[in-house]
């Protein structure tokens, strides 16, 4: 955990580079799945082996588990007092840990290994 | 990530003339927070389709009940909603906007613009036709 001066600077700044990433890798995210002809297994397993969009989900992912994160972490400051903070956010962290390794597994398998 | 102590946090709203710019703020955070939660459905789907068919079959059916139609249905309203008020507050880190006539006014333009791209990703599109129950 770095503090420190520049620490909440560079939260800030790291916050809006998210933010804008999201624009279009939440839009593709987004428009993608409304236009999938049907949302059976082959047809999903499909839209995310194909190599741009599986680099595209894992952008996705990645932006979108640290930017809920940042803005966790914001909403927490603003509302959780004393030592309850520190373990909230800690909590916050594993919980984004676990889904990002969650999710960085589950594209592996679709993307190599046909289903697991 | 980095300690908390020592950074500004939200002002206290009590000392403020209620507005609906303020509102908007409130909401911003909220769906925020809303799509957090969402981000894990996110991961779960994805395992489920990793897991193979059977268990992303289960997924379907979790997915295709009423309540979860009906908390997908608000995770795409809270997605368009957080993405143009996301652009407004973007607007106004660079410095534009920030006049309060502006930020009404944009204020009205982004919530429109929300309304408007739920309302149509979710009558004219497969996926949204399925979450409000259409054929």
């Amino acid at each position: 955990m770095s503090t420190g001066p520049g620490s909440a600077s560079r939260h800030w700044r790291n916050q809006r580079l998210t933010a804008i990433s999201l624009i279009p890798l939440g839009l593709w995210f987004v428009v993608s799945l409304l236009r999938q002809p049907s949302l059976e297994h082959a047809v999903v397993a499909g839209w995310f082996a194909r190599p741009p969009q599986t680099l595209l989900a894992v952008l996705f992912g990645a932006a979108l588990l640290w930017h809920s994160l940042q803005g966790v972490q914001i909403v927490l400051e603003d509302y959780v007092r004393g030592r309850m903070l520190g373990t909230s956010l800690m909590i916050a962290r594993v919980l984004h840990l676990a889904a990002a390794v969650a999710l960085a597994w589950a594209l592996w398998c679709i993307a190599f290994g046909g289903s697991a | 990530m980095s300690d908390s102590s020592e950074r500004p946090l939200s002002p206290h709203l009590s000392v403020y003339r209620m507005m609906y710019t303020m509102v908007l703020s409130g909401l911003h955070r909220m769906s925020g927070l809303y799509l957090s939660a969402c981000a894990f459905l996110f991961a779960g789907w994805m395992l489920a389709v990793a897991l193979g068919p059977a268990a992303y079959g289960g997924a379907v059916r979790f997915f295709s009940s009423l309540p979860m139609r009906i908390v997908l249905a608000l995770a795409l309203a809270a997605f368009w909603y957080h993405l143009f008020a996301g652009i407004r507050h973007l607007a106004w880190d660079a410095g534009y906007g920030f006049e309060k006539r502006d930020a009404r006014r944009s204020g009205r333009i982004m919530f429109a613009c929300a309304f408007l791209a739920f309302a149509v990703t979710l009558v004219l599109t497969p996926a949204g036709r399925f979450l409000a129950g259409m054929p």
